[in-house]
């Protein structure tokens, strides 16, 4: 039981107004998820309440046996483009770097061994050939790519990625599926918000079901069916919605 | 040629306003970068104007002597500041009109001051700055300020980068972002304390901003950003003064404005991030692109 990502009865509000209702489900360790729903479904709440980014009203967090509370180095959040500064002065292999900055902290020097996990994050996510280009520089699939890298050398366990897909053309997306497909076979939890329904099947081997409550949660094989799906775009407060 | 250069600081005010820009010229533009890229540029410059009511009371109770000055500004800049944001929590106002609001007001308040103090004040004095008569125990503040905000930005580096580019990321990694952004806030105070003999209230922010701004149209490393924010910022100022004291002007406008110069140049020709040199690369690129749209199979 100890190799997963365990929620309990999570319950997040955004100025007091609840979003996400009393959600408990369980991930194991080397999934990849993708977290579905219609728009204001809560799909970014959630994320955000697993980064630590907002505080949750009620429930727990669990990984691996122990719970989560205030800063936590095994969580990597990549967020949505619009939020980050693409013209900031860093290039890739600066970015990379800043995953080794939380436990080198204040005072320990930038060694050889910190080094060597950044080269290896930058090969894993086939950017070396990039790290000296500014972030601006980048295809869109190449800067997702390099957040991922980021978070590898931060040697993070679970990344939720905020719509990851968006944007991408259909070579980027293959390769970053492929990005994504190599974490979990790392066994890495990957939690992907997603909103494109066809190629659910293709990415992800597990999916969540959300709409302000939790549908239904499992392997995509028994859980993403044409009933659940319905009934995610088409009860509760989305109820004049039609499915996708 | 050598002699231009040296000739003017045979002169001992020469020499004590050479070691003040200097000092003065790079903990501003070290500083700088920070405040860019946080885009807190408008908020340092209302912090400046706040500088004004400050010093005018500390020139009324204490006359001139630098460490009232400092004192003065310090409690005023920091009044404006904090209360700036009570404002923007209790009302509907944001934190950027609060403040505004506030620093208006406390220049209004500083100016007229200024009529009353005993000492005869020159106003400009203040608002433009005036190193050729910067004194020991102003040389020595600045130098204190400096220590202090390099040895900060020095030991922050990482913490500070983290907060800087992701703010919300860096506080889950459990980096105090509010105290970082509180620390920079003081510190931009205090340069600006500093600046404040180089060149005065209004133009405070030139000598903050520019040196940084400039790299940043040049380079996509933040220790360009950073370090080179702070020697250009000091090179800028002994230029400024040389400048002043060939063509006899105001010292304190022309270190801004050698900056000025310095800062259009970029802007207009920069290799990398300059419009003009950008505009032709775009061309380049595009038909780049057609070419292999050309190539690939459709």
């Amino acid at each position: 039981m100890a190799h997963q990502l365990l929620i309990k009865d999570l319950t997040v509000a955004y100025n007091r107004i609840p979003v996400v209702h009393h959600v408990s489900l369980s991930l194991p360790c080397g999934s990849r998820v993708g977290l579905l729903g219609p728009n204001g479904a809560g799909k970014s709440t959630l994320l955000k309440a697993l980064a630590g980014l907002i505080r949750p009203e009620t429930g727990s967090i669990e990984f691996q046996g122990h719970e989560f509370r205030g800063s936590q180095r095994a969580i990597a959040y990549l967020p949505q483009r619009e939020a980050v500064d693409w013209d900031f002065p860093i290039t890739v292999r600066g970015l990379v770097e800043m995953g080794r900055y939380p436990e080198l902290g204040t005072w320990r020097k930038f060694g050889h061994h910190d080094e060597v996990k950044v080269n290896e994050a930058l090969e894993m996510m086939h950017l070396t050939e990039f790290a000296d280009r500014q972030i601006s520089a980048l295809s869109g699939g190449q800067q997702q790519r390099a957040f991922l890298a980021r978070a590898w050398a931060q040697q993070s366990q679970i990344y939720l990625l905020d719509e990851p897909f968006t944007g991408l053309d259909r070579n980027s997306q293959e390769h970053f599926s492929e990005a994504i497909r190599l974490l979990a076979d790392n066994h890495k939890i990957v939690l992907a918000s997603h909103h494109e329904l066809r190629n659910v099947p293709d990415l992800f081997d597990q999916v969540i079901l959300l709409n302000g409550e939790l549908v239904a949660a499992g392997p995509t094989a028994s859980v993403f069916t044409a009933e659940n799906i319905e009934k995610t775009y088409s009860t509760g407060i989305f109820s004049h919605s039609s499915p996708v | 040629m050598i002699h231009w250069l040296t000739e003017p600081f045979q002169y001992e005010f020469m020499q004590r306003a050479l070691l003040g820009s200097v000092i003065i010229g790079f903990t501003n533009g070290f500083l700088g970068a920070f405040i860019v890229l946080r885009r807190l540029a408008l908020l340092a410059d209302a912090l400046s104007h706040s500088l004004l009511p400050g010093l005018a009371l500390a020139a009324i109770f204490f006359g001139l002597a630098p460490i009232g000055l400092f004192f003065g500004a310090l409690i005023a800049t920091i009044f404006v500041g904090v209360g700036g944001q009570l404002i923007a929590r209790s009302s509907r106002l944001k934190e950027d009109t609060a403040i505004g609001a506030l620093f208006v007001f406390a220049f209004s308040i500083g100016v007229i001051l200024l009529g009353y103090s005993k000492v005869r004040v020159d106003l400009s004095h203040f608002l433009f700055g005036n190193v050729l008569g910067i004194s020991n125990s102003d040389l020595w503040i600045s130098y204190g300020i400096g220590l202090v905000t390099m040895v900060f930005l020095a030991v922050q580096h990482r913490p500070l980068l983290l907060a800087l580019f992701e703010p919300a990321v860096a506080a889950t990694q459990g980096i105090r972002v509010g105290f970082l952004n509180i620390a920079l806030m003081i510190l931009t105070v205090l340069a600006m304390i500093s600046s404040l003999q180089a060149v005065g209230v209004v133009l405070s922010l030139g000598l903050l901003i520019l040196p940084s701004t400039i790299l940043y149209l040049f380079s996509d490393s933040y220790d360009a950003m950073t370090w080179g924010g702070g020697i250009l910022g000091a090179v800028g100022s002994i230029l400024g003064l040389l400048l002043s004291y060939w063509v006899n002007i105001p010292s304190g406008p022309a270190i801004v404005l050698v900056l000025g110069i310095i800062f259009l140049f970029a802007y207009l020709f920069s290799p990398k991030y300059g419009v003009i040199p950008m505009r032709f690369r775009r061309r380049h690129l595009h038909e780049e692109s057609l070419r292999r749209w050309d190539a690939k199979p459709h």
